[in-house]
């Protein structure tokens, strides 16, 4: 299907294929979607010529630290108020009013506070990520079972240990439902960040390509950056599976 | 010899919705050293709390409670507690479970596994060590939670219903299997259950509650059938029925109660 998509993209495209039957003029066809072929090429010679690799590693590593330091603050928040009701009751309209606002409008004030290197990137990346882990984590805590929470508590565990071994895997498998559009979120927020001012990364590639009016390039960025994405998403798939082994599954023919 | 478990006039009163509400009043009891004791009542009556509050998990209103002579503080460390429903942590493997109440006691890992193994060998879960509750049958989960319960050698056990969720045959193989592990180190235990032959079959003793609310005990049964017991053969004795017969009409009358009161709370 996807081999039918750019086939049929490269029909309507291609100047001369087909007469002109929406401009008159058989370039223009090209100029406003770019034509798919001249679009692997780009594709081709950013790989082969190895100019990609930096760019792409700098949207990558951004992309990263994105979401582990989004995560990591998320999870510590969002276990203190979940388990502290005056710290909730006191910080809860804030979260949510700075949840409401459009964050990535920030993203200006963050070039100006961090410069143009990866770290305003990655607090845009950052705002995005926590807020999705801290509701996640948040809910997680509320919705421990009182029973399992009361049966630990009668086997001796004391505060501490509640929280390691009850409280925290509870939020945890929260954490990761949402791991796929938390992920997704880091690399928005880097790729975002770059393309309102960096000189470096994908989105920066794809900047620099608007501004020369390059469709092709434009479209290759997307989707490099798309195939990347897929890349991250199936990683996220796979640690999920293995660490939500006890999670029962849809089809459970498992028993005895 | 100091009763295991003592009540002292407990009352619990909860503040609810439409009013303060005492759940049980003036409850006094007293659960010998080594007896098996169960509680009855209708559905409602406050069973529950007076199990609560023995565990340490909820503090009674007035009234004092004595775990082996000791007036209880905080939670009653003397006592493992076995509940209705799903108690077992999801995240961690049977044999997890199983060894957690040991993890938390600071046993070496090493030794809680072995004792860990041990259990599941004598409840019957053998070789399913790695699996997950999800992955495990109803009659499976009880055991284990059985074993993760047992493990820490408690002097009192506390049974909230435990097999009410099981289906008959399961269950009747579990109270087997209760009798057996009970029988090898005589604990006491207090057996709650809205089922009378499954109390009867059961216990030393039956405790039959009145209907809510302000629930207080309205009698107490001595049950001299002989151990050891096959609780599903032990029914159709004529001791049994005789004795089934005369609880019964002693809990009749409150159960109708409670079943009125329920039906004017909804019309209401």
């Amino acid at each position: 299907m996807l081999a039918a998509i750019f086939a049929v993209w490269q029909l309507l495209t291609q100047p001369g294929l087909l007469p002109p039957f929406f401009w008159d003029n058989p370039d223009r066809a090209a100029f406003f979607f770019g034509e798919p072929l001249k679009i692997f090429r780009v594709i081709w010679e950013w790989f082969a010529g190895g100019a990609i690799y930096q760019h792409l590693w700098v949207t990558l590593e951004e992309t990263a630290l994105a979401f582990g330091i989004g995560a990591a603050l998320g999870l510590a928040v969002g276990l203190w108020l979940g388990l502290s009701p005056t710290a909730s009751a006191l910080f809860d309209p804030y979260i949510i009013a700075a949840n409401a606002m459009p964050r990535v409008v920030l993203a200006p004030i963050f070039m100006v506070w961090f410069g143009l290197g990866i770290w305003s990137k990655v607090a845009l990346g950052v705002t995005l990520v926590f807020f999705i882990v801290f509701f996640n984590v948040y809910q997680g805590v509320k919705e421990v079972s009182p029973v399992v929470l009361n049966n630990t508590i009668m086997l001796g565990a004391n505060r501490r240990q509640l929280l390691r071994h009850v409280y925290l895997p509870s939020a945890t498998s929260w954490v990761f439902s949402s791991l796929h559009v938390s992920v997704g979120m880091a690399f928005v927020g880097a790729v975002v960040g770059e393309y309102l001012g960096s000189a470096k990364g994908v989105g920066y590639l794809i900047q620099q390509a608007e501004g020369a009016f390059d469709i092709n390039t434009v479209f290759a960025g997307i989707l490099v950056l798309t195939a990347f994405a897929l890349v991250l998403d199936f990683a996220v798939g796979a640690t999920e599976k293995r660490l939500l082994v006890w999670r029962p599954q849809q089809a459970d023919t498992e028993q005895l | 010899m100091t009763a295991a478990v003592e009540f002292d006039r407990i009352t619990c009163t909860f503040a609810g919705t439409r009013g303060p509400y005492t759940a049980v009043k003036d409850v006094s009891l007293s659960i010998g050293d080594g007896e098996f004791v169960s509680v009855v009542g209708p559905t409602g009556c406050g069973k529950s709390t007076l199990l609560n509050v023995t565990a340490g998990l909820l503090r009674p209103t007035s009234g004092t409670l004595r775990v082996l002579g000791e007036p209880l503080s905080g939670i009653n460390r003397k006592a493992g507690y076995m509940f209705q429903s799903e108690a077992l942590m999801p995240w961690r493997s049977a044999l997890a479970n199983v060894v957690a109440g040991l993890e938390f006691r600071g046993v070496d890992r090493a030794e809680a596994r072995r004792r860990g193994e041990e259990w599941l060998e004598r409840v019957g879960l053998a070789g399913f060590g790695d699996r997950f509750p999800h992955q495990m049958s109803g009659g499976m989960r009880k055991r284990a939670s059985l074993a993760q319960m047992l493990i820490l050698d408690p002097r009192i056990l506390l049974m909230d219903e435990p097999f009410s969720a099981l289906d008959v045959q399961t269950r009747s193989l579990m109270e087997n299997e209760l009798l057996e592990l009970w029988s090898a180190d005589r604990k006491s235990v207090v057996f709650i259950t809205h089922d009378l032959e499954e109390a009867i079959s059961l216990s030393d003793r039956v405790i039959v509650l009145s209907a809510g609310p302000a629930t207080h005990p309205i009698g107490e049964f001595a049950i001299d059938l002989p151990r050891p017991r096959d609780v599903a053969e032990i029914r159709l004795t004529p001791r049994f029925i005789e004795l089934h017969d005369r609880i019964w009409h002693a809990m009749k009358e409150e159960v109708l109660k409670g079943y009125a009161q329920t039906r004017n709370r909804v019309s209401a």
